[in-house]
């Protein structure tokens, strides 16, 4: 195995192995990850390069770290070649479905036969088998299908989805998991195996406890737009987002120690503000409990608690929050997340160039510090075959043009 | 078959989901995950997260608990006390992982520390998962994931534009952190295989977020553009919504994503009329016309039962799906076919429903076989089994509060 980590060099765990990626979108962000943590991860693109690009921002973002060689897998040659690069490889990340696969002569058996030791991982909408595995999905079925979209919106109007795609970037950290549980099993036995990942079930986490009110109460959550629901025993709605004077924040009574102490901190900085209620001041907050309490409480507090909120910027809110001990925090858009002070702190964004245009780069990076250490970018996501002649002879193919 | 992590020994302490669910991926593929509560202040999912069996809030009728902590073994220990101490410490010194989401500083401060439990144990991988990071100025901020998913932009970016936004049901950003715990502590094995050291991992669920967010950033940081929520439009697809259907409150997905599919679409609503205006066959025109197109679209759909709309656009080869609720999940054969939900036993709740892992492994598939522990539930077995303790030191310790 290559280098791992020194003193001048970038922390690289997976450093050594090979991973090709057939993705198209579902799967990127798998692809990503295993390179962020070292892997070398070559993107097999069609000879106009992955469709995805088009989705210019989520394709630099999530295939940064990616080399890219250029393979046509509709021609004999470029199955061929694909076959050769497969017998070198640790992983084999595609988003085929079965019958694609099979069509395109990479289907599971045949690709195990050929090297016991791949790890092989299968990204779908659906997953592998089961009645829908060949149905379509984009980000709005798959949210749909798993269950999130129900869960979000207003009452009145359709379920929503986050306007931001969100069903790959969850398939493909699930997809990075199984991965790497799977190459687990390898470092053990030496055999590589199939990991098959359904992008409708990789929503299930979005979900939290709602699947458990149908499964244990039998009573179906609905959306409810800035409202918590299914956190109160009568069914009581609690507000959770809120009009400020710039912008939005969110709040929310909440029990526990630190529910406790916020809901009192909030209403002794009202009554500062000469903005509480008598009745509201008046409250035992050490045993006032959110879950049980009745929903005329909870919606009295919320008349109380909503103009005070609009006479408070983002800033000045979560200023008071932070002095406060409160849990209160802005609802953050772009602009906001670029100037904070604590990923600029713990220096969360890397620079890099675009090969395309010159232009910098921001990749967001630490997520998971090692002994401090970031997993730092590699590079920025490759331009069409930018690795076409490195990667062609690093995998002994003959042939280092597009076949 | 065997477990891909059959011998792995994990140690958990904290509560809610940040640290407790990746152990529970942990345990799902075959590890020894031994959650530590204590008695004093248990998980907060026992005791303010709802729903409770038959609605009674009880330390052992909680669905969110059993969801997170199934084929754990659970134990109570005073970490206060000396004795309490000490028995984590034995735990952790044979633990290979060591998983813990207070807020920074509480573990140290405890005498948990990474520097001190390192010393006993260097192959111990130690991973520290909490709102911000271990470090920075708001490293000490408490808060629940739906507030971070609020600071990490999620929340903006739900609803409609002429709205106030709308909440993504729960802690949205905390899972999203959960997946790359899973994947640190992974590659921390590797590491350790290399190395035949552990590592301290600090992992920011704020970060972690900003990994889903990243489009939008990079977006922002190289044109100005702040992104904002759109209800269900797309920049790349048209028609792209959620349409009603003849069932109350039962939606359907669909979307169009390129002028080939608009042809097919097209043809499986009967080749209407409407449809044949050329300005319709490009994105471009579509996107003009997206209001006409989506009431145009919204009368097909609600003529019919969801069922219907979404097996004769499958056929016709379009975009489309079912809006599943909590119901609907529960019978939806896809799933089903793969085992998402899965009956655990539980001496309160009696048989409830676990969540398998959204991946299937051919050779070493999850065994989920033990519902949650109750609190305490294992301690003895714990405490004789893995520690070696007799029982007359049990009932000294027990009666000295060190299982408290």
């Amino acid at each position: 195995m290559g280098d791992v980590t020194g003193p001048d060099r970038p922390l690289r765990p997976l450093s050594g192995y090979r991973a090709l990626d057939l993705t198209g979108q579902l799967g990127w962000l798998c692809g990503k990850i295993l390179a962020d943590f070292g892997a070398d991860v070559v993107k097999v693109e069609p000879p106009d390069g992955d469709p995805g690009r088009a989705d210019r921002y989520t394709w630099l973002a999530h295939n940064a770290g990616k080399r890219s060689i250029v393979l046509d897998l509709e021609t004999d040659a470029g199955r061929e070649s694909l076959l050769r690069m497969t017998a070198r490889a640790d992983f084999l990340l595609a988003t085929f479905t079965p019958a694609e696969l099979s069509r395109l002569g990479l289907a599971w058996d045949s690709l195990h036969r050929a090297n016991p030791a791949l790890v092989m991982t299968s990204i779908t909408p659906y997953g592998s088998g089961g009645p829908d595995s060949e149905a379509p999905a984009s980000d709005l079925e798959i949210m749909a299908a798993g269950g999130p979209l129900s869960l979000a919106g207003d009452p009145d109007r359709p379920p929503v989805r986050v306007s931001l795609p969100q069903a790959a970037a969850w398939t493909g950290l699930h997809a990075a998991a199984g991965t790497l549980l799977a190459h687990q099993h390898r470092r053990r036995t030496g055999r590589g195996q199939h990991v098959d990942v359904s992008a409708q079930a990789c929503m299930i986490p979005i979900l939290v406890q709602a699947p458990m009110w149908w499964s244990m109460l039998r009573r179906v959550p609905h959306r409810s737009g800035p409202y918590l629901t299914g956190r109160n025993v009568h069914g009581a709605l609690t507000r959770n987002i809120w009009r400020c004077a710039d912008g939005y924040v969110t709040f929310a009574f909440y029990g526990g120690g630190p529910g406790r102490h916020s809901n009192r901190e909030l209403t002794a900085w009202m009554a500062a503000a000469g903005a509480a209620p008598d009745w509201q001041r008046a409250i035992d907050w050490e045993t006032f409990d959110p879950a049980t309490a009745s929903p005329e409480v909870l919606a009295k507090l919320e008349l109380a608690v909503a103009p005070f909120l609009q006479t408070l910027t983002k800033v000045e809110f979560e200023a008071g929050c932070i002095e406060r001990h409160i849990l209160g925090y802005p609802v953050a858009t772009a602009a906001d997340i670029a100037a904070d002070p604590q990923l600029a702190a713990r220096s969360s964004w890397q620079a890099l160039c675009d090969p395309e245009t010159g232009t910098e780069l921001r990749h967001p990076v630490g997520y998971a510090r090692f002994d401090g250490q970031i997993l730092q970018v590699a590079r920025p996501a490759p331009l069409i075959g930018e690795h076409q002649v490195e990667v062609a002879r690093e995998y002994g193919l003959a042939e280092a043009q597009p076949a | 078959m065997t477990a891909v992590l059959d011998g792995l020994k994990v140690v958990e302490l904290g509560g809610f989901a940040a640290g407790p669910m990746i152990g529970k991926h942990l345990a799902d593929f075959g590890a020894e995950v031994i959650r530590i509560e204590s008695r004093m202040h248990p998980d907060g999912f026992r005791g303010n997260y709802p729903p409770y069996l038959d609605n009674q809030p009880g330390l052992e009728t909680s669905a969110m608990f059993a969801m997170t902590n199934n084929d754990k073994l659970g134990i109570t220990l005073n970490l206060k006390s000396a004795d309490g101490l000490d028995l984590g410490r034995r735990l952790i010194r044979r633990a290979d992982v060591m998983i813990e989401n207070f807020t920074p500083g509480t573990m140290a401060r405890m005498g948990l520390g990474y520097e001190t439990l390192s010393v006993d144990n260097p192959r111990l991988i130690m991973l520290s998962t909490c709102n911000q990071g271990q470090s920075g100025p708001r490293a000490h901020r408490p808060g629940f994931g739906t507030h971070l998913s609020a600071e990490g932009g999620f929340i903006h970016l739900t609803g409609w534009p002429d709205r106030e936004p709308s909440l993504l049901w729960g802690p949205y950003i905390d899972y999203i952190a959960v997946g790359y715990g899973l994947v640190a502590v992974l590659a921390a094995l590797e590491l350790r295989e290399r190395t035949g050291k552990g590592s301290y991992v600090d992992l920011s669920q704020l970060e972690a977020g900003m990994q889903f967010i990243a489009p939008a950033m990079l977006e922002y940081f190289a044109t100005g553009l702040v992104a904002d929520r759109d209800g269900n439009r797309d920049r790349y697809a048209c028609p792209h919504g959620i349409y009603p259907t003849a069932d109350e409150d039962r939606w359907c997905a669909l979307s169009v994503h390129d002028d080939a599919e608009w042809l097919a679409f097209s043809a499986a609503l009967g080749d209407p009329e409407w449809a044949h205006a050329p300005e319709l066959t490009t994105l471009a025109g579509r996107r003009e016309a997206e209001l006409e197109l989506d009431r145009r679209i919204a009368a097909w759909t609600a003529a019919r039962p969801r069922e219907e709309v979404v097996r004769v656009l499958r056929e016709a080869g379009v975009h489309a799906a079912p809006v599943n609720d909590m119901a609907d999940l529960h019978s939806d054969p896809q799933l089903a076919s793969r085992m998402v939900f899965r009956p655990l036993s539980h001496a309160v709740l009696g048989s409830y429903m676990g969540v398998g892992p959204p991946f299937s492994l051919s050779e070493t598939p999850a065994r989920l076989s033990a519902g949650a522990p109750l609190l305490g539930q294992h301690n003895q077995r714990v405490m004789r089994d893995i520690l070696g303790i007799t029982d007359d030191e049990y009932s000294r310790l027990e009666s000295g509060h060190a299982f408290d």
